[in-house]
């Protein structure tokens, strides 16, 4: 029995599937531009490797196989960053006291909290600009959990890391936001 | 027996943290309750994170309904570029 030769539609891939693979990449990675790249990364690899799909699955979702290893270069990339990337740490990290809030990052009581909290453009913009300061792993991480509220189990997957990895990026994202949103909303 | 459930204030913070997305164990749980008998600092923290959490919900939803759609020069260029390589 012959294989029947299995042929995708290059020419169409813009037109059918550019939106909605561009929109998969900017709600994780949040920039445009970054999220332009990897489409575009993606439409050239699988234009080379075109030859490799035996059509088990649709166009568009072998296309999303690609974008999704495309995004956890990506986010390797950014794990490896030093430096600038690096979190003030919240917490004592050996001695007696190891494990325990250091002094200068106890959390402060609040002004007015539950009036600070109500919704409004001001807050969405302060809170999209302490996100935006985490370094940029966290911010990946905390966006994909908790603003496009994906599964643990899904965004583990996608990153390739653990469970127990993702709660301590969650947990360094959320100290961080805390104090910016603290100094810079609650307390301004 | 207590000396196990005992946590640091680094620990509870996490455990306070993954709670907030229903995800916490109930071992964890019962160690962040206990760790609140002595730690105020945490318990204060714990009532900021959940006015936090309500933000961050909020801003979730107006988010979530936004579709993103690749600007259409982009496309066009992009249409370009992928023309020759196709050559």
């Amino acid at each position: 029995m012959t294989q029947e030769k299995v042929v995708l539609n290059t020419n169409k891939w813009i037109d059918n599937y550019a939106d909605y693979m561009y929109n998969y990449a900017i709600v994780r990675v949040n920039d445009s531009d970054l999220a332009k790249d990897l489409v575009q990364d993606t439409f050239f690899a699988g234009l080379k490797s075109a030859k490799n799909f035996q059509g088990k699955s649709t166009e568009r979702t072998w296309l999303v196989s690609i974008l999704k290893r495309k995004i956890i270069d990506y986010y390797r990339k950014i794990n490896s960053k030093k430096g600038k990337a690096e979190v003030r740490m919240n917490f004592y990290e050996d001695g007696e006291n190891e494990g325990n809030w250091l002094e200068e990052r106890v959390p402060q009581s609040w002004n007015n909290a539950s009036e600070k909290a109500i919704e409004n453009e001001e807050l969405k913009t302060q809170l999209e600009s302490c996100i935006d300061a985490l370094p940029e792993k966290y911010g990946m991480v905390f966006r994909m959990k908790t603003i496009q509220e994906f599964e643990t189990e899904e965004i583990c997957k996608e990153l390739d890391i653990t469970s127990s990895n993702l709660w301590v990026i969650i947990h360094r994202a959320r100290t961080q936001l805390r104090k910016c949103m603290e100094d810079n909303w609650f307390n301004s | 027996m207590f000396k196990s459930f005992r946590i640091t204030c680094n620990e509870a913070t996490t455990i306070c943290d993954k709670n907030q997305y229903g995800e916490a164990t109930l071992l964890e749980k019962l160690k962040l309750n206990m760790h609140f008998i002595r730690c105020k600092i945490c318990f204060s923290y714990t009532k900021q994170n959940m006015t936090l959490t309500k933000i961050y919900k909020g801003h979730a939803k107006s988010c979530k309904d936004i579709k993103h759609c690749m600007p259409p020069k982009d496309k066009e260029l992009l249409k370009e570029e992928l023309s020759k390589f196709n050559v």
